[in-house]
């Protein structure tokens, strides 16, 4: 089970090492036609994190993608990758990241070994040390026995896995992840999250991920940028987008009895809480204004004889974090 | 500009024309059909069936078609062989603009199958974020259409005119062809048509995003090849040797004109 505890120690390490920005994207504007695909998006990835861009389908995240890696030129703002400009230097970006898009794409009719072969050489891989990584990437996604088969013949988390291999291929200092378990079975996306998140342990490498799944979202992500409508709606790590968008604490408190009704008032009263959940089954869920508060209101409920057996923080998921901000979205537009 | 690259874009481009029947079948059955059956039918016909060759020698419907043609061509007709003369006329002359229509078919094809089939597969968004060059790109898929379809044009030739010197030999008792009006067809317009042709198919692929509605929409440019054949059975044009430079240099003008134009269509912002 995913420890959200983890992903804030990721993060307040990745701090202490004074986040260097592999990416910054400022003001970003692009159309497709009439259709405003990104307004005015801006955030920053600094360099060995995964950052999530995390939003509904047309929210901007695959035109991010394609703007970094310099297939297409925005209309106005500002982007660097790595530090290179991706409208005037968008090979040498491309020599340095690996993309895997939405579709594995890869081409049916050519063998894993020759769909390696051919994107290794396009990279300027040497012809040893290609064929070095190669078997050590098709060993580690458990491909090697099926190497000499035509990719049509793979099931749709091989081909997903093979489409990984070759997005890091060259051990890119950058990699994108475009849906990465789009259309992936349970068991298959979550062997692509261990993937992803052992890739990430062993090389270090900075991950974008784009993706529309919450829970992916939450399990791999050391920041994240909630975007709709090409735009950034929040981004930071999750204590800082909960601190943005459900600043609100929530405590549950469990109690060997129910409360009497003298015990809830005090409670209810007390300094500190803002709102106080009916008595049910022993707990009481109370939201008050700040941390502090609570060892007040545990000293409190003691004295008063309540004899309490668990005390616990309700921190608002990503979840709900991700509707409350596409609902203040959707009502600033209307 | 990486050779390389070039090299492993058309390796990888040859490999997927022949996995795709679609592609390779008609490019064995339309020479298989013009090359071997058709002058085999034609010679058997004249030599072992008893049909009169006598139609195309004497026929006054015709005299008009041979007293306008030039000597450069009369000169390998000798109306005391009624059987050569039919052999000759047929397909050492008129067949010719018709086989013309092969190099575009084999570029049309394999040039349809690399560019508008690999947006079909949703494989060239994958292709463009390599580090490869735009230039690259372009060279390593003209390359997988212009080499085979080169290729397979020459041996083409080289099987037809192993069959028009050996099926009818005793009747000719001489290795008589190619005629020189063939030279300038198969090394000066042909490679000129296959350039024309892969060109017309990366414009057309641009809008049509199938296989088969590229290789459909580009196989229009047959057309050219059309009007040829019914110039030349006509009288309007004969494709003598000066006729066939003067083709070509039109052609090659053509094909660098729309060459020019796919170049410039073919870069990332406007393939994804």
């Amino acid at each position: 089970m995913y420890n959200r505890h983890h992903m804030r120690e990721n993060y307040s390490s990745i701090k202490e090492k004074e986040i260097e920005n592999i990416i910054t994207v400022t003001q970003l504007v692009h159309r497709y036609g009439d259709h405003l695909a990104l307004n005015g998006l801006t955030f920053e990835v600094g360099r060995g994190e995964v950052f999530g861009l995390l939003g509904p389908n047309g929210a901007g995240k695959t035109t991010t993608i394609r703007i970094a890696n310099g297939l297409m030129h925005p209309q106005s703002g500002e982007i660097r990758v790595l530090g290179f400009d991706p409208c005037q230097q968008g090979t040498q970006i491309r020599q340095r990241s690996g993309v895997l898009t939405e579709t594995p794409a890869l081409y049916e009719r050519l063998t894993a070994v020759q769909n390696l072969e051919f994107f290794g050489t396009l990279a300027g891989m040497e012809s040893d040390i290609l064929h070095k990584r190669m078997n050590e990437l098709l060993g580690f996604f458990e491909l090697s026995d099926r190497a000499r088969d035509r990719i049509s013949n793979y099931s749709k988390g091989m081909k997903q896995r093979l489409a990984l291999a070759r997005a890091l291929l060259t051990k890119p200092e950058l990699l994108f992840l475009d849906e990465p378990t789009s259309g992936l079975d349970p068991e298959a996306a979550k062997q692509v999250h261990d993937l992803i998140q052992e890739v990430r342990h062993q090389n270090g490498q900075t991950v974008v991920l784009c993706t529309h799944h919450l829970y992916e979202a939450e399990r791999l992500c050391d920041r994240l940028a909630i975007m709709a409508r090409g735009q950034v709606l929040a981004s930071g790590s999750l204590q800082e987008l909960r601190a943005q968008a459900a600043p609100e604490i929530h405590v549950r408190f469990s109690f060997r009895k129910p409360l009497s009704s003298t015990q809830y008032e005090r409670l209810a009263h007390s300094t500190g809480v803002i709102k106080c959940g009916q008595s049910e089954n022993h707990h009481v869920l109370v939201q008050v204004a700040e941390e502090a508060v609570i060892p007040g209101l545990i000293n409190s409920l003691v004295q008063s004889g309540a004899e309490i057996i668990a005390v616990e923080p309700q921190l608002a998921s990503l979840e709900e974090i991700y509707f409350r901000l596409q609902q203040r979205a959707d009502e600033v537009r209307k | 500009m990486k050779l390389r690259n070039i090299l492993a874009i058309a390796r990888k481009d040859w490999i997927e024309v022949r996995g795709n029947k679609y592609a390779w079948v008609p490019m064995l059955i339309v020479p298989a059909l013009f090359v071997v059956i058709l002058p085999l039918v034609v010679i058997l016909l004249l030599t072992k069936l008893n049909v009169d060759p006598n139609i195309l020698v004497s026929d006054p419907d015709l005299d008009i078609f041979y007293s306008s043609m030039p000597a450069s061509i009369s000169q390998f007709l000798d109306p005391s062989h009624p059987i050569q003369f039919a052999i000759t006329i047929i397909l050492g002359f008129m067949l010719a603009p018709m086989f013309l229509m092969m190099p575009l078919m084999y570029s049309t094809i394999i040039a349809a199958e690399s560019f508008a089939g690999e947006r079909e597969r949703k494989t060239m968004e994958t292709l463009l974020y390599t580090p490869a060059t735009d230039g690259e790109l372009f060279l390593g898929k003209v390359l997988a259409a212009a080499v085979p379809s080169v290729s397979m044009t020459w041996i083409g030739f080289i099987i037809y005119t192993l069959i028009l010197n050996l099926a009818p030999f005793y009747e000719f008792g001489r290795w008589w062809f190619p005629l020189p009006t063939w030279l300038p067809l198969i090394f000066w317009v042909s490679p000129a048509l296959i350039l024309l042709g892969i060109a017309f198919t990366v414009l057309v692929s641009a809008r049509v995003p199938t296989f088969l509605g590229a290789y459909q929409t580009s196989g229009s440019v047959v057309l050219l090849v059309v009007v040829l054949f019914i110039g030349q059975v006509s009288g309007v044009v004969y494709l003598s040797v000066g006729v066939g430079l003067i083709l070509g240099a039109i052609l090659w003008t053509i094909a660098a004109i729309l060459s020019w134009y796919a170049v410039r269509s073919f870069n990332r912002e406007k393939l994804i």
